[in-house]
């Protein structure tokens, strides 16, 4: 297991009991993470309180601004630096970052932004939600932008896409996003930190990190005053969004092979829909389940393979229907799809869905 | 059960933050009720905003203890509410038993406004600890949180209860393996161990297991909602 500097190394046993935003916290400092700027708001106030009490004793910095937008500018400025940093925040306060969201990805520059869901729009409420899919997908900040997003559906995996959503940034020098929701930030699960894949990521050679006169200096920056050298930038950008389309696309397939009825779930809510699955394949019918785990890049081709041999789609979603919007995109008319959708912070029951897919059973 | 027998007029179960502490206090509460008293469980939780003793109201009522929770726990209302009727059972002199479900960590601070009624009414605190839980997976980093608890709360613990599990995945060899911390952590804070809690539900009964002999052994209820 990893130490790091005069810190303790937190895994004393193999396994560990953590909550999901405990989980974050952890992968993100195991994943080398030195700067933690946040704002508390529930249901993701834990990731800040565990940031508090461990970056001193790994060497970082974690440190409550003043405000979420105070939070995202100081991690541009640590990520310029060309160090790993990160803030987090619940859904309202993912709409204050999203100016400095912009600023980062027209800087180019690497870093982690964690989303624990909650129920909106406006102040909403503190239930766990997926209503911020579009804002993660398409509007998170203004011009012509992505994010790499994840969805973790597990504790593990808040860990595991933590430290996941790092090497991606560093790999094609843009942000990352963890959008996980408040039930996932609150629930305990095991997790092993001994699973976790590392990969050679780049040097950065553009980070603005002192040069001493050895070399020409590092300019980090937004704001383009030639309409060409902005197109140029714009472009250039999304080359390297292609590469992360043609590579980066994360899933998980379960029970599709032979599935008439393929339901569609991120997150929590693929949990869901997989008991539900379980529950109705004792009764013969055939209901399989594609868990996007990167929401952009979105499994389209994943998907529109499926479409082939599929009966119908069902997206079963914690918002009023939004990914379902891509799920579309990818079936591409080849076959009809429906969603179940609860909003408002309330979690689908697995009776619910279980129901729903026996619904659609009995009409095809 | 250890509970049966102590009975104090207050039991306030304490721990770090996901140490279990709802889980043995709902359980606690119900072993109470042999006692033939009437028994109370005050969800006191200000920092939790969703997995609370709130959540076992119902099973609480269906053993005959009486649930007192926030007006609005499980909403959307961030706000950290008490329930009132607290305050009135512990300055009385009723011979009711009343167990205190209370936040992890620094969240014991609002034991603080209760500490005088109490101390007056005679109580226990019982810290449950979790050796799988990282931050406090050393017995000195327990023993630490527990003197945390003791200073924010002004009120001293009385006993440990090894809670330590991995949740759904919780095997016998994860609970021995947690004997020796346990042990340990009250060692340290000079307190005695209450027991071992387990859910056979999810571990299966130890009696038989020679591997458990001689060890205080407490059978629990599954107190906690499943979403999936």
């Amino acid at each position: 297991m990893p130490d790091h500097g005069n810190g303790k190394c937190v895994e004393v046993a193999e396994k560990v009991l953590m909550k999901g935003n405990e989980a974050i916290a952890e992968a993100a400092i195991n994943a080398g993470c030195l700067y933690y700027f946040g704002y508390p708001i529930t249901p993701q106030t834990e990731i800040s309180e565990y940031m508090a009490k461990r970056m001193p004793k790994v060497g970082g910095l974690c440190l409550q601004a003043e405000s979420e937008i105070s939070a995202i500018n100081m991690t541009m400025g640590a990520a310029a630096s060309g160090t790993r940093a990160m803030t987090s925040s619940s859904s309202p306060g993912i709409s204050l970052k999203s100016e400095g969201i912009s600023y980062i990805a027209g800087c180019d520059l690497p870093c982690l932004i964690v989303n624990v869901q909650r129920g909106g729009p406006g102040l909403g409420g503190i239930q766990p939600s997926q209503s911020d899919y579009y804002q993660a997908t398409r509007g998170v900040g203004h011009g012509d932008l992505r994010l790499i997003v994840l969805a973790p559906s597990s504790v593990q995996e808040m860990a595991s896409l933590t430290a996941e959503a790092f090497d991606l940034a560093d790999t094609y020098r843009m942000p990352a996003m963890l959008l996980a929701d408040g039930a996932l930030g609150q629930m305990m699960e095991p997790v092993d930190f001994s699973l976790f894949e590392k990969r050679d990521v780049p040097e950065k050679e553009w980070a603005a990190n002192g040069h001493g006169g050895k070399r020409k200096k590092n300019i980090i920056n937004s704001l383009f005053i030639d309409p060409q050298e902005l197109e140029n930038s714009v472009v250039a950008r999304y080359e390297r969004y292609k590469k992360v389309e043609e590579n980066e696309v994360k899933y998980e397939e379960f029970m599709t092979d032979d599935a008439d009825i393929v339901l569609v779930a991120f997150g929590i809510t693929a949990r869901v829909a997989k008991s539900a699955i379980t529950a109705v394949r004792e009764s013969g019918i055939k209901a399989g389940l594609l868990r996007p785990i990167t929401l952009w890049p979105f499994p389209k081709g994943a998907i529109g393979a499926i479409a082939d041999r599929a009966k119908i789609f069902l997206t079963v979603e914690m918002n009023m229907g939004q990914m379902i919007d891509d799920v579309r995109l990818a079936v591409g008319g080849k076959c009809p799809v429906d969603g179940y959708t609860r909003t408002g912070g309330i979690i689908p029951s697995v009776d619910e869905v279980e129901d729903k897919i026996r619904r659609i059973a009995a009409s095809l | 059960m250890t509970t049966k027998n102590r009975a104090p007029a207050v039991t306030v179960i304490c721990g770090h933050y996901g140490a279990g502490k709802t889980n043995v206090a709902v359980n606690f509460a119900i072993d109470a009720r042999g006692t033939g008293l009437p028994v109370y469980l005050a969800d006191a939780d200000i920092v939790n905003p969703y997995f609370r003793a709130a959540d076992a109201a119902e099973m609480l009522c269906g053993y005959g203890v009486e649930p007192l929770i926030p007006l609005f726990a499980n909403s959307n209302v961030d706000i950290p509410a008490l329930p009132p009727m607290l305050t009135s059972l512990l300055e009385g002199n009723g011979n009711e038993i009343i167990f205190i479900d209370v936040g992890g960590d620094d969240g014991s601070v609002v034991l603080g406004r209760y500490a005088e009624a109490i101390r007056r009414r005679g109580y226990e605190m019982f810290f449950v600890i979790n050796r799988y839980r990282p931050l406090t997976a050393r017995p000195e980093d327990a023993a630490e949180c527990a003197r945390e608890i003791e200073s924010a709360s002004g009120l001293k613990v009385t006993g440990i209860v090894n809670n330590s599990s991995l949740g759904e995945e919780t095997t016998a060899d994860d609970i021995l393996g947690s004997i020796g911390y346990a042990e340990a952590t009250a060692r340290i804070m000079g307190v005695p161990l209450i027991g071992h809690t387990y859910i056979p539900d999810i571990t299966g009964q130890f009696s038989g297991d020679p591997r458990f002999g001689g060890l205080t052994l407490i059978p629990m209820r599954r107190a906690t909602k499943a979403l999936f």
